[in-house]
């Protein structure tokens, strides 16, 4: 056996997410231009700003849906720039929830659940629905067990998407304007699972426009703009006595 | 005249053009010479039997073996084209573009005379053998492309929940995204099946024993002995057999995408 690379083990002191001056380019379109930010355990984390401001991009680079142009990530010390990182073993460990749910229409609502333990955290069958059980419970879906996502609506399908991060036990998760392409009356169901979520201590990066939850949950604000952290801090603060310009500019458009 | 009353006489007086065309076409016709050549009521009864169980028979056989080894080919050409190392990729794209870009017919006679003189190769099943593997590696890169645009249709974002779980690349295209493009393929496959139905009889040229032959050769043959030669009787009851086979898969086709419209 060769030696383990020294980035490659978990360090239970260093933060859950830490971002070293991350640039990211699509093409001649520079899109992030040096982000530096950090997601501390347990550690509730909104991002919120503009479309285009680079917040989504951010997000996926933490598990490198995106691949970083330059700078380093380290999700709980592990270097996941470095091209000796078992990607699928560190993705295993964030949970993501898509805009667009994404769910898998061709299964069942349990099967989406048991899917990925079998096949990437080699579960058994048994133990993978047990688990998938109890994540349905939690989000309140337990009846749509067998339902097809097709006759889900949009919130409960997006409740479904999150359980389905929840099976694989993840350290944190990532959340990508979760509930952007809901209906309004079905956002508050949705908000509730994260905000429970947040209760139980879960570690969770939040890119959204729900002010009042990023306000209420949140530990921390990141508000960016143009591929930069404009500022951030405490959610109240931020939000009622914004330092920066364009954060004011902003937050008097969606306030 | 009202707007409705014209309305009304226009559509009265195109049904009248109609009922005159078909009248005047069915007193000209020959009635005679037609029943005579093409429906000789011998060229079906004394026929049946070799036409519908060896010929069509054969003729079925025929596309589904080639269908189902272009399939697997297709497969395969698939997955050289979505594979890391280039030069699998060139040449899965050169074989896709060679073979779609030539008559089927040059590729059967090629493999069914060029290469068993060439390399001394026995096909199995002799010279229809050797038509049915040109058969296969034509409809293999039709199919190729088909199922490759099945792929791309599958949105990134179903990839991306996937690899986002931890599953690696081979568990997301086998269990995501592969099972969704095959569904989405299906019904411009089964237009690729009509397709190869009908080219089975390019296998025409290869000349073949009597237990073997299909649709076309059978038909042909029949033209010149039997109880309608010298007729086209057996020409029609071929069409008709073509007919009853490819007008319900077509149909399907037709219900299938209805059907994907509607749930999506």
């Amino acid at each position: 056996m060769e030696e383990l690379h020294p980035t490659q083990t978990i360090d239970e002191r260093a933060p859950a997410i830490q971002v070293r001056d991350l640039h990211k380019s699509f093409g001649d379109n520079e899109v992030l231009t040096g982000i530096d930010f950090s997601v501390d355990h347990g550690q509730v984390v909104c991002v919120v700003g503009p479309s285009g401001s680079g917040k989504s991009t951010l997000l996926r680079c933490v598990n490198r849906l995106e691949e970083p142009t330059s700078g380093q990530i380290f999700v709980e010390g592990i270097d996941i720039t470095d091209p000796d990182t078992e990607l699928d073993k560190v993705r295993s460990r964030i949970g993501m929830v898509f805009q667009q749910f994404n769910l898998f229409p061709h299964m069942t609502v349990l099967r989406n659940l048991t899917i990925a333990q079998q096949r990437a955290k080699k579960r058994g069958k048994a133990e993978a629905e047990t688990i998938a059980r109890e994540n349905l419970d939690k989000v309140g879906l337990a009846d749509k067990i067998h339902a097809f996502p097709a006759h889900l609506s949009g919130g409960q399908q997006q409740r479904v998407a999150i359980a389905r991060a929840l099976s694989m036990n993840p350290d944190m998760m990532l959340f990508d304007e979760p509930t952007s392409a809901l209906d309004p009356e079905l956002v508050g169901d949705v908000l509730d699972v994260m905000r429970a979520l947040a209760h139980d201590g879960m570690t969770m990066m939040v890119v959204t426009h729900e002010m009042g939850f990023a306000r209420e949950v949140g530990d921390k604000l990141v508000f960016m703009d143009g591929g930069v952290i404009v500022e951030e801090g405490d959610p109240v603060q931020v939000l009622n006595d914004p330092q920066h310009r364009r954060t004011q500019s902003f937050l008097s458009k969606v306030l | 005249m009202t707007r409705r009353a014209r309305e009304r006489a226009l559509t009265l007086s195109l049904y009248a053009v109609f009922v005159v065309i078909v009248v005047v076409v069915a007193l000209l016709a020959d009635w005679e010479a037609i029943t005579a050549n093409f429906f000789l009521r011998e060229g079906f009864t004394g026929t049946w039997r070799a036409m519908i169980l060896v010929a069509a028979k054969n003729t079925i056989l025929y596309t589904v073996v080639a269908f189902a080894g272009g399939f697997v080919l297709a497969m395969v050409l698939v997955l050289m084209k979505l594979a890391p190392v280039a030069p699998f990729r060139w040449l899965a794209t050169g074989y896709i573009e060679l073979f779609r870009g030539l008559p089927a017919i040059v590729v059967i006679l090629f493999m069914g005379f060029g290469v068993p003189i060439a390399f001394g190769w026995r096909p199995p099943g002799g010279v229809v053998g050797a038509g049915l593997v040109a058969l296969m590696m034509v409809a293999g890169a039709y199919m190729a492309e088909t199922i490759r645009a099945g792929i791309e249709a599958v949105p990134k974002g179903q990839t991306e929940a996937a690899r986002s779980l931890g599953m690696n690349g081979s568990w997301t295209m086998a269990s995501i995204v592969m099972p969704q493009a095959l569904r989405i393929v299906i019904p411009p496959l089964t237009n690729e099946l009509v397709i190869l139905l009908k080219d089975t009889s390019l296998l025409f040229v290869l000349g073949m024993a009597a237990s073997q032959q299909e649709l076309t050769v059978a038909a042909r043959n029949l033209m010149s002995s039997g109880p309608s030669a010298g007729t086209a009787t057996s020409l029609v009851f071929a069409a008709l057999l073509y007919l009853a086979i490819t007008l319900p898969l077509t149909q399907l086709v037709a219900w299938m995408e209805r059907k994907q419209k509607r749930s999506r």
